[in-house]
């Protein structure tokens, strides 16, 4: 075995979306240390919305991440809702759906052109790949365009978007304009399938490991609603949510993250698709078995390829509801009530919980989020020892560097969403 | 001749104002012909310390880190602009200025705060540094960034307009959402700049762009209070996306370096 002794430091994180580091210690052939850090500062949130009205919800929180400002919102409409008893039209629910659907087109494409492949390219951005494969580039631009536009479709831009309300929608769009973004769709869907095709021909590394999926699940592939599953049997509804997860602030790294049932667990959208195979609609469920249907899996180099599933997916769906299109009431009267009301949705890169507790005049007393990233926090953690090992510490520090973003890439950290993540200012050694 | 170089910076954020550049698609890639993106770390490229001919600075500082950064982040660039409410006006998380004890808030959410490097203030860049032109907006639009960014390169001095959300909204034709809605809209107080967008969705205007020129606030607020609106809940409606209004003026392109308030 080969002495050495190395520190690897990856002082800031290339292509993840907020701000993360990661230090590792390896001494004599073992990982004495390993330390995802996370050193977004805080935004408090959660503090500030104390007061705040309910109306304004839905685009305070929007701002706490802007690549998936439609998750909050759903999350938190959802929360609110089922305070206030309200049944949403069949309308409101669609539109719910079709506006998440451009939210995930738009944020798994951005992230496997963007920041996942040109690792695979020995590219470090999509600059890079650009050059080297201008049609592959071409046609993810084209997909996460179909995705904004969706979102545009709905609530006006797709960075903070203006149409959601508690209780439905601000605005019912027109006919015409479902047509034209209908057509765009329809021409996506092939590109979108000719991706996934792509992704099915990568040649990915073999790591399996053992971990425990947390996901929704519904009638349909969960997006905007659903009870909450787990590969260990767990059935939960949002008001029950705290009772197996935990949020703790680690001793070594100091970012809160979340424990199930004291274990670690994988939400995103693997873990979605290892426990919600079965509600694929007919073509994706013929694709995949064509492509050597790799699903459930426990590794997790195959999160690229269910990115790739759930575009489709969202393309479909968008299809299906577009082409029944009819503009209808956007929003429904509804009954202050004080109490607490839990929510929840699937964000791109996994279950987004909110919590509110709301007095008589509708103002917020009390607000908990927990973002995906806090939730696959503890995970990283696990995996990046676990791929270490199996990778062979052995190589090159670069190469390890390396091997450890692409790692922690698979799970799409978005640093941003760490509502309350924060920098550790203090570093133990040894 | 050498291409002129750009560097994008994260501060105190929620990417979103990235965003701009990265949703650009193919325009990106033309963006990058014309340009060198020597710093983008979201888009993959680091080189924090190099110097740059543009920088775009998203985010506000609210760490002491923060606060050396934002300096050589200045020192290494010829134009400094601050991209969004964050940057220009410490943006929504500049909330907590606004509560009587924000240091309390750490001790909220950790149980272990001496962890923790977070100043009591959320403050926009030109509380620290020379900033050259700022992009108001939470988020900016693609629009905005390449515009300011080309005319920077030719020499030529951004225009800032500040004329107000509802001449925009005017042109645009949409009915008015204040006077025939009766719904609590800012557009009287709100810089133009997004396209009118809440209005054209029937909605009232929540004033994400920041404020405009000669904006009668005082006059809004009783209006709105006229709509119903209890006085707080009003008033609340001026503090949102730029809750603080020690930095809501706009930048005076002449100032220099200062101490925050
Ligand atoms: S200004 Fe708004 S969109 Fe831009 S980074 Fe700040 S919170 Fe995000
Ligand atoms: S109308 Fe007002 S709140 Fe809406 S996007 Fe424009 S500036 Fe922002």
């Amino acid at each position: 075995m080969t002495r050495r002794k190395i520190q690897i430091n990856v002082p800031s994180l290339a292509r993840v979306e907020g701000e993360g580091a990661l230090h590792l210690k390896i001494e004599q052939g073992r990982i004495e240390q390993l330390q995802f850090r996370i050193y977004e500062p805080p935004r408090f949130f959660e503090q500030f919305m104390q007061g705040r009205h309910y109306t304004e919800v839905p685009d305070i929180v929007a701002r706490i991440c802007g690549i998936c400002p439609v998750a909050y919102q759903v999350s938190a409409v959802n929360a609110l809702e089922s305070l206030f008893a309200l049944e949403t039209t069949p309308w409101i629910s669609n539109m719910r759906r079709l506006l998440y659907c451009g939210e995930w087109i738009q944020s798994h494409s951005l992230h496997i052109h963007l920041l996942a492949l040109p690792d695979y390219f020995a590219e470090e951005t999509v600059l890079g790949l650009a050059a080297k494969e201008p049609e592959l580039v071409r046609r993810g631009f084209a997909i996460q365009e179909a995705g904004n536009r969706l979102i545009r479709f709905l609530g006006g831009r797709s960075v903070h978007p203006v149409g959601i309300q508690v209780g439905g929608f601000h605005h019912a769009p027109a006919v015409s304009e479902a047509r034209s973004l209908l057509s765009f769709l329809e021409d996506t869907l092939p590109q979108a399938e000719a991706l996934l095709e792509y992704l099915a021909g990568m040649a990915l590394p073999e790591q399996n490991q053992a971990f425990t999926s947390v996901t929704l699940a519904h009638q349909e592939y969960p997006i905007e609603q659903g009870e909450l599953i787990s590969s260990t049997g767990l059935r939960l509804q949002p008001e029950q949510y705290e009772s197996h997860f935990k949020e703790l602030q680690s001793p070594h790294s100091t970012a809160l993250w979340s424990l199930l049932d004291g274990q670690d667990y994988l939400v995103g959208p693997l873990a979605r698709l290892n426990l919600n195979q079965a509600v694929l609609p007919a073509f994706l469920q013929r694709h995949l078995q064509r492509l050597g249907n790799p699903f459930p899996s426990q590794n997790m180099f195959h999160s690229m390829l269910a990115r790739g599933v759930e575009i489709c997916l969202a393309l479909y769906e968008a299809i299906t509801i577009l082409r029944e299109y009819q503009p209808d009431t956007p929003a429904l009267e509804l009954q202050v009530k004080a109490g607490v009301g839990c929510g929840w949705s699937e964000a791109p890169r996994g279950l987004l919980w909110h919590r509110y507790r709301v007095d008589s005049e509708g103002l917020i007393q009390e607000a908990k989020i927990v973002p995906p990233t806090s939730q696959n926090q503890a995970r990283i953690e696990q995996d990046l020892r676990h791929s270490l090992h199996q990778f062979g510490l052995d190589h090159s520090t670069e190469a390890l560097r390396l091997h450890s973003e692409k790692v922690i890439r698979n799970y799409d950290p978005c640093i941003s969403c760490a509502t309350h993540f924060l920098k550790m200012s203090v570093e133990r050694q040894g | 001749m050498a291409k002129p170089t750009l560097a994008v910076h994260k501060f105190s954020s929620c990417d979103g104002c990235q965003l701009a550049l990265l949703n650009m698609g193919p325009d990106l890639l033309a963006l990058a012909e014309q340009l060198e993106i020597k710093h983008f770390a979201e888009a993959g490229i680091v080189n924090e310390s190099a110097p740059v001919d543009i920088a775009l600075v998203e985010g506000s500082v609210v760490t002491a880190a923060d606060e050396t950064r934002i300096r050589e982040v200045r020192a290494n660039s010829r134009y400094l602009i601050s991209m969004g409410a964050c940057a220009t006006s410490g943006g929504i998380q500049a909330l907590k200025n606004l509560a009587e004890d924000p240091s309390a808030w750490v001790g909220q959410l950790y149980p272990q705060t001496e962890f923790i490097d977070s100043l009591d203030r959320s403050h926009a860049l030109k509380a620290y540094v020379r900033v050259d032109f700022e992009l108001w907006g939470c988020p900016v639009n693609s629009r905005q960034v390449v515009a300011a960014a080309g005319q920077l390169l030719q020499g030529v001095s951004p225009v800032d307009n500040r004329e107000k959300l509802c001449l925009e909204c005017k042109r645009a034709g949409q009915v008015c959402t204040l006077v025939t809605r009766g719904e609590p809209c800012m557009g009287p107080v709100t810089r133009a700049g997004c396209g009118a967008l809440c209005p054209a969705f029937g909605r009232a205007c929540y004033g994400c762009y920041g404020e405009a020129e000669l904006s009668n606030g005082d006059a809004l607020q009783r209006r709105l209070e006229g709509l119903g609106l209890a006085p707080e809940r009003a008033a609340a409606r001026f503090r949102l996306i730029h809750p603080d209004q020690q930095q809501q003026d706009p930048l005076q392109l002449s100032g220099g370096d200062h101490d925050p308030a």
